[in-house]
């Protein structure tokens, strides 16, 4: 069992915990991810790892409440436990040699592109952030994000904070301004790292994506979380997260992420009435 | 005077049209008279042909004589002096290629029971026994062994019982390794393999969840925290798919992802939060053990039609002649010289069909096989919701590529000394999948026994 030490509202839907576990915190880095599961019954879901700290031995998850487990997961307090948390998983993010990059978040992508943020920033590398949200209430992580950028951009869809518009609307204009990155790295919905991507490849900047498919094992035993990468298939857990943006085939894992959304719609209705019921 | 029935007792089992909607074990053992009856057949020849068959070396005719005489006890502390999980082993192992193949009374009819004897002894011992194995006595060395499946907890028990320190490493949050994601709780329940391994850990085996070796910690690092040997039984789970156009469209799993989703995550259960594709019509590729455990899996879950595809003809199914019995008398539909060579899907991208074409046999190739070749024209489509690819699997390669001076094979195995199972890194041992590539459950269990017999060899002598 694992501990919850800290919970942190950060907004209606997403949520900050710190996790007792040594051993994962002494191992993380930025990039990588653990896997979860809230009780006995509950299912294996892969959350990235948003911070650690290796002296106190714990690890920092953000997530959005999106359905059922993510729901039994915020109903859990400070003092509680998990069942299980299994990591660091995947590969560590590459930050090596890079000089500026264009670091974009989107919702709460940003708790993933945050931590890749401070290392690149720690490594002496020029951050310009561009985040994105849906409205001001959803808005996580500002202070955070500004204290490791050099630039720090920030969009909601109807203008509520920020600019109105969409990440790619300012990423346009940082890049047609004459601003040179050595790499885009994109963290957030499928269908906003396919539209940053179309927008980097016409501006031929390498761009790298966090992907987030399916996951149960977490650990290249069972394929579920293949991507087809380049015209190969690759398992994202172990060759990934991250991949060449240019070669993802994004409308395939759009699909694919989709494949259990009737009985996800249900669960998460089951769990909702569960806790409005009071018998949680 | 010996039982001369030609025959061996049957297996009182579920009636195939009430088990293939359920997930309860289908056979249901012996009785204590058919135990007594069916161990009455053993001969007690002088030279044990039978011993030699078994690659854990079970005193076979010392257990059944004591069966015989109805002490089930003494029958299961004979089992126990070589065997870590009877209880499975009763119930997993090919007995027709290996102890019951060398049965003298397999000559003239049937061999002795020998399997289903062993599985009687074994939940006899589980339902009658309540004390706790006992803990032998601490000879001071530490051994640490990663992978809690059969190679594993056969090193970690027989390590135990010469009073070693042992700590099992495992990377998902159940112990067991196939015994728990492959298996189907309908072969072989995982309340016995949870007994199994609470035996083990009465004899004092720390076993560590949660564990993935090569992440969390590498094999160097468990040598440095003062571990004296590791013995490594990480398995073969990194599945195959056949690169064929399609097989990335929603409803085409890996055996190993639908197994694990139906056995470890218990997906059948209403209870369960993972979910699972209710498929309408499913393909299982594959003639293997782990095609009918789908095949029988898919049919529990209320898929309407199952198709076996399997590109040679019946004669060369690798499954246990048993399993291919039970999944056709549960109404699995055996597609056989037939080939897949691509996966249609629709506008959603979810599988409407598979595309097959029928196959001849050719010569035989270099592994002896005759080879499949194709017949023009004969291409058809199976009209499918699911697709299982259920052809193989070969080692993860994450231990591999974190340790340093390890040497594997090309394809991954890890490369062993035969006799000892030492690796090419001092102090480090290797058995079972992790160095043949997918075997048996027993195989496996007898190279655990290997390592630890030479991890005991060389600790001793310090």
């Amino acid at each position: 069992m694992y501990q919850i030490v800290k919970k942190r509202v950060l907004n209606p839907t997403v949520t900050l915990m710190e996790i007792e576990a040594p051993l994962v915190a002494k191992k993380a880095q930025p990039g990588q991810f653990i896997i979860l599961r809230v009780d006995e019954d509950g299912e294996r879901i892969p959350l990235t790892i948003a911070d650690f700290n290796r002296d106190q031995g714990t690890v920092t998850i953000i997530f959005q409440i999106v359905g059922a487990t993510t729901e039994k997961l915020n109903h859990l307090h400070e003092g509680g436990f998990l069942q299980d948390f299994v990591g660091p998983l995947g590969k560590p993010t590459h930050t090596e040699g890079l000089k500026k990059v264009a670091v974009v978040g989107g919702g709460v992508g940003c708790a993933i592109a945050y931590p890749v943020a401070k290392k690149l920033h720690e490594q002496g590398c020029e951050v310009h952030s561009i985040v994105g949200f849906r409205n001001k209430d959803l808005l996580i992580l500002k202070e955070e994000f500004k204290s490791v950028s050099h630039m720090y951009a920030l969009m909601t869809d109807d203008g509520s904070a920020g600019e109105k518009g969409l990440v790619t609307d300012a990423l346009r204009r940082l890049i047609e301004s004459g601003e040179q990155y050595d790499q885009v790295i994109a963290i957030g919905p499928l269908i906003m790292m396919k539209f940053v991507t179309k927008l980097t490849k016409a501006f031929d900047i390498p761009t790298v994506v966090s992907m987030n498919p399916i996951m149960i094992d977490g650990t290249g035993m069972c394929g579920g979380c293949r991507l087809t990468v380049g015209g190969e298939t690759k398992f994202a857990c172990v060759d990934g997260p991250d991949f060449d943006g240019f070669l993802v085939d994004f409308d395939e894992a759009m699909a694919r992420g989709a494949m259990y959304r009737g009985f996800e719609r249900q669960a998460h209705e089951e769990a909702c009435n569960l806790f409005r019921g009071g018998k949680a | 005077m010996p039982n001369m029935s030609l025959k061996k007792n049957e297996m009182p089992s579920q009636a195939p049209d009430a088990r293939n909607k359920n997930f309860l074990e289908v056979a249901l053992g012996y009785t204590e008279e058919q135990a007594l009856d069916e161990a009455q057949r053993c001969l007690h020849c002088k030279n044990k042909p039978c011993v030699s068959g078994c690659p854990v070396q079970v005193r076979i005719p010392e257990f059944i004589e004591k069966a015989a005489a109805g002490d089930f006890e003494g029958a299961y502390q004979v089992i126990a002096q070589s065997s870590s999980l009877p209880a499975v082993c009763g119930r997993v192992c090919p007995q027709e290629s290996q102890c019951e193949k060398h049965c003298v009374r397999g000559v003239k009819g049937e061999p002795v029971g020998i399997g289903r004897l062993e599985r009687f002894v074994a939940d006899w011992h589980n339902q009658h026994v309540q004390e706790a194995p006992e803990k032998p006595a601490s000879n001071g060395h530490k051994v640490a062994v990663v992978g809690s499946g059969p190679a594993g907890l056969t090193c970690a028990g027989d390590l135990a019982r010469l009073g070693y320190a042992v700590t099992v490493f495992e990377a998902l949050h159940t112990a067991g390794g196939v015994l728990v994601y492959g298996i189907p709780e309908f072969r072989l329940p995982k309340a016995i393999v949870q007994k199994e391994i609470d035996g083990l850990k009465a004899m004092g085996v720390k076993i560590e969840t949660n564990m993935v070796i090569g992440r969390v910690l590498s094999i160097d690092e468990l040598l440095e925290q003062g571990f004296e040997a590791v013995f490594i039984g990480s398995g073969a789970g990194l599945p195959r798919f056949m690169n064929i156009p399609g097989e990335n469209l929603k409803g085409v799993y890996s055996a190993n992802e639908f197994l694990t989703r139906v056995n470890l995550m218990k997906a059948y259960k209403t209870s369960s939060g993972t979910p699972i594709h209710r498929a309408r019509k499913v393909a299982v590729v594959g003639g293997g053990n782990v095609a009918m455990d789908a095949a029988r899996c898919a049919k529990r879950l209320g898929a309407e039609e199952v198709y076996i595809v399997y590109r040679r003809s019946e004669k060369e199914l690798p499954a246990r002649a048993e399993e291919v019995e039970h999944a056709k008398e549960e109404g699995v539909i055996f597609k056989l010289l037939n080939n897949p060579t691509r996966i249609l899907g629709d506008e959603s991208g979810s599988v409407q069909g598979i595309e097959c074409l029928e196959m001849a046999l050719g010569e035989p190739d270099a592994s002896g096989r005759r080879r499949p070749v194709e017949k023009a024209g004969s291409q058809f489509t199976l009209d499918v919701d699911c697709v299982i690819m259920a052809i193989g699997t070969s080692p993860n390669p994450l231990i591999k590529s974190t340790t340093e001076g390890l040497e594997t094979q090309k394809w991954g195995g890890i490369i062993v000394e035969e006799e000892t199972g030492l690796t090419s890194r001092e102090n480090v041992y290797a058995g079972g999948d992790a160095v043949t590539g997918a075997a048996t459950v027993i195989l496996a269990m007898g190279a655990g026994k290997t390592a630890a017999k030479a991890i005991h060899e060389s600790l001793s002598k310090k």
